[in-house]
């Protein structure tokens, strides 16, 4: 995978991993590749409005996945119903099938609760709680009950170390989450999702509001979260899916003139390099090579 | 306001130069009115102070400090010491939020994290109702038909109860009447819940979307998200709404004027009769002349005085930690 400058010099910031860091919990760790999330003829609903129509696809375990394609192809929708974030939407509801490590993910029993605790979301936009940067890491392992001081100590520090973020700010924990720069925001942002230790990181769009210093260490971040982690990536940028991503799903927006309706569909989903080097689809190809969207 | 416009606005006229334009008129207008406006405020508020001031020197210099801050008001021998006005009033107030403000929060959260969109309006509306109810109708309604209920079926069961118990026994013990702090302090409550719950309530409406995601996201419950996402975004304007309401319920003269039992008394027992400042200006002041009246007049000081020193201490505090939280 061809590496650019900038994504070089973030590198060189990167930690060494600590006595502290292999001393992390790694039963979360898969074998890569094997399925995750199995989904079947999902649409989602926004009210009437049909957001995403029949979509299928298999996620795999330890890699990443990027999701790309034009504003309004859905691609977003469909990652905020991995986790039910759409649940808080007033009006939106999921058909289909929807399989995490064999449970149905919208089953009667399943909590939207406990299933985001497995499977942790980083937004477009950072969005720190107004905290300071302790307490924004250590929110999670909070809410999970965790009370021992020394303990959240631990998990703050592993967390932002894997988040590479703690050289920058481990002399000001204490300090508001606030006044990070976007970047460090962005990665306050992934180290306070990583301290649930979760299973699953969905990320949406995370790098589009930094610059590409910022983006590049997000991106090392994520090749080097995937040994432990499944990401899902939603991007705008198409380099950003073949820099990062193990395989890519391409969504568009299919239009009906008759009903004057439009809808978010799956076009095609395989291997990155197959995608963007051997795509299927003309409309795929059309997007890749820059044509479109 | 640019201070080059305002320094040589000739100059900036007669300039032929395409970077420099004139500025509208409907702009030096709206910049004259808006300065006049705010200036008007406070030479109003500076009017104030200096001629009620002048108007109580008599007693100020007659009492002194000690005179004044005594605790014996007795127009029939010229004693005029506004302690016990003062205590009537911040153990009024202070019960008041101690009752509103919980309540307050709560019914905003309620409102805006938990009610559907389409039935929080009309209680919005309900709870904007109470803030209409005139304070000589609360007043009413207080001695009339409240403090001889609460009296009966409360207030002396507890009073009985704790009697001889060392703290709560001093505070809630005998004597026992319908009039008393405590009622104003209900009262006061009441009065102030409808101005704090919906200026909360427009504060923790401007917590953005993305904030509580992110504490969604993590696994929170939603009162955890409340605690995580909400609160520390909105405390400062529920501090703010707070301070309003506290400004009210000091200066709130009609209703606790008939509630509070009208009887200068300083002590501990929350169930006593006593009095406010307020309340003791409108009850007392058609009949006061001489330093009578410059005391009442000076009692108006000191309450305009003890609202701004609690408004900037409060503020000074809500300073001090969003600093703190901003990182700044």
């Amino acid at each position: 995978m061809e590496q650019s400058e900038q994504n070089v010099a973030a590198k060189t910031e990167l930690p060494k991993p600590t006595a502290l860091e292999q001393a992390a919990p790694q039963d979360v760790s898969g074998t890569p590749g094997r399925p995750i999330f199995d989904v079947r003829n999902v649409s989602v609903w926004y009210s009437a409005f049909k957001a995403v129509t029949d979509v299928s696809m298999t996620i795999h375990e330890n890699e990443i996945t990027a999701f790309i394609g034009s504003s309004g192809s859905g691609k977003t929708t469909v990652l905020r119903a991995f986790n039910r974030m759409n649940d808080l939407v007033p009006g939106a509801r999921v058909e289909g099938e929807m399989h995490y490590r064999g449970t149905p993910l919208y089953g009667k029993d399943v909590s939207p609760i406990a299933v985001r605790r497995r499977i942790g979301m980083v937004f477009q936009k950072p969005n720190p709680f107004r905290k300071s940067i302790y307490d924004n890491v250590a929110y999670g392992p909070r809410i999970n009950g965790e009370r021992n001081r020394r303990k959240l100590d631990e998990i703050v520090e592993r967390s932002l170390r894997r988040a590479a973020l703690w050289d920058e700010v481990k002399n000001r924990l204490k300090s508001s989450g606030l006044a990070l720069s976007g970047g460090q925001a962005q990665r306050l942002c992934i180290a306070r999702t990583i301290a649930v230790e979760p299973d699953v990181v969905l990320m949406d769009e995370p790098a589009s509001a930094l610059d590409p210093i910022a983006t590049g260490a997000i991106e090392d971040l994520m090749r080097e979260l995937k040994k432990q982690y499944t990401i899902i990536i939603v991007t705008h940028n198409m380099q950003q899916a073949t820099r990062v991503s193990d395989r890519t799903a391409f969504f568009s927006v299919l239009t009906d003139s008759k009903n004057d309706t439009r809808t978010g569909v799956l076009i095609e989903y395989g291997s990155t390099r197959q995608i963007f080097e051997d795509p299927q689809d003309s409309r795929t190809q059309a997007y890749v090579t820059g044509r479109m969207g | 306001m640019s201070s080059v416009t305002q320094a040589d606005p000739a100059k900036q006229a007669g300039s032929a130069s395409p970077l420099t334009r004139r500025r509208p008129l409907g702009d030096r207008g709206f910049q004259i009115l808006a300065l006049a406006s705010g200036l008007l405020v406070l030479v109003i508020l500076v009017l104030i102070a200096v001629s009620t001031t002048q108007q109580s020197t008599d007693w100020f210099s007659k009492a002194g400090v000690k005179g004044i801050f005594s605790t014996d008001w007795d127009p029939a021998t010229n004693h005029f010491g506004a302690m016990a006005f003062v205590y009537g009033t911040v153990i009024t107030s202070v019960i008041a939020i101690i009752i509103a403000v919980p309540v307050s929060v709560a019914v905003a959260l309620l409102l805006t994290e938990v009610v559907p969109r389409r039935w929080a309006r009309p209680i919005v509306y309900l709870i904007d109702l109470l803030a209409v109810v005139p304070s000589v109708v609360w007043g009413l309604w207080g001695i009339l038909v409240f403090a001889p209920w609460i009296q009966s079926s409360v207030y002396s069961h507890i009073a009985s109860a704790v009697n001889g118990i060392p703290l709560l026994g001093s505070l809630f013990g005998p004597p026992v009447s319908g009039a008393s702090f405590f009622t104003a302090g209900i009262i006061l409550a009441v009065m102030i819940t409808p101005i704090v719950t919906s200026l909360s309530r427009e504060v923790i409406a401007t917590v953005p979307v993305i904030d509580k995601e992110g504490a969604y996201a993590l696994g929170a419950t939603r009162w955890e998200m409340i605690r995580g996402a909400v609160w520390p975004h909105s405390q400062n304007g529920v501090v703010g709404a707070v301070l309003l309401g506290l400004g009210r319920a000091m200066g709130e003269t009609i209703a606790a004027a008939l509630v509070i039992g009208s009887s200068a008394t300083v002590t501990s027992r929350l169930f006593a009769t006593g009095y406010s400042m307020p309340a003791v200006i409108a009850n007392q002041f058609p009949e006061a002349a001489g330093e009578w009246r410059a005391a009442l007049i000076g009692m108006g000081v000191l309450l305009f005085a003890l609202t701004i020193i609690v408004n900037l201490a409060a503020r000074g505090i809500v300073e001090r930690s969003t600093r703190r939280m901003r990182g700044a």
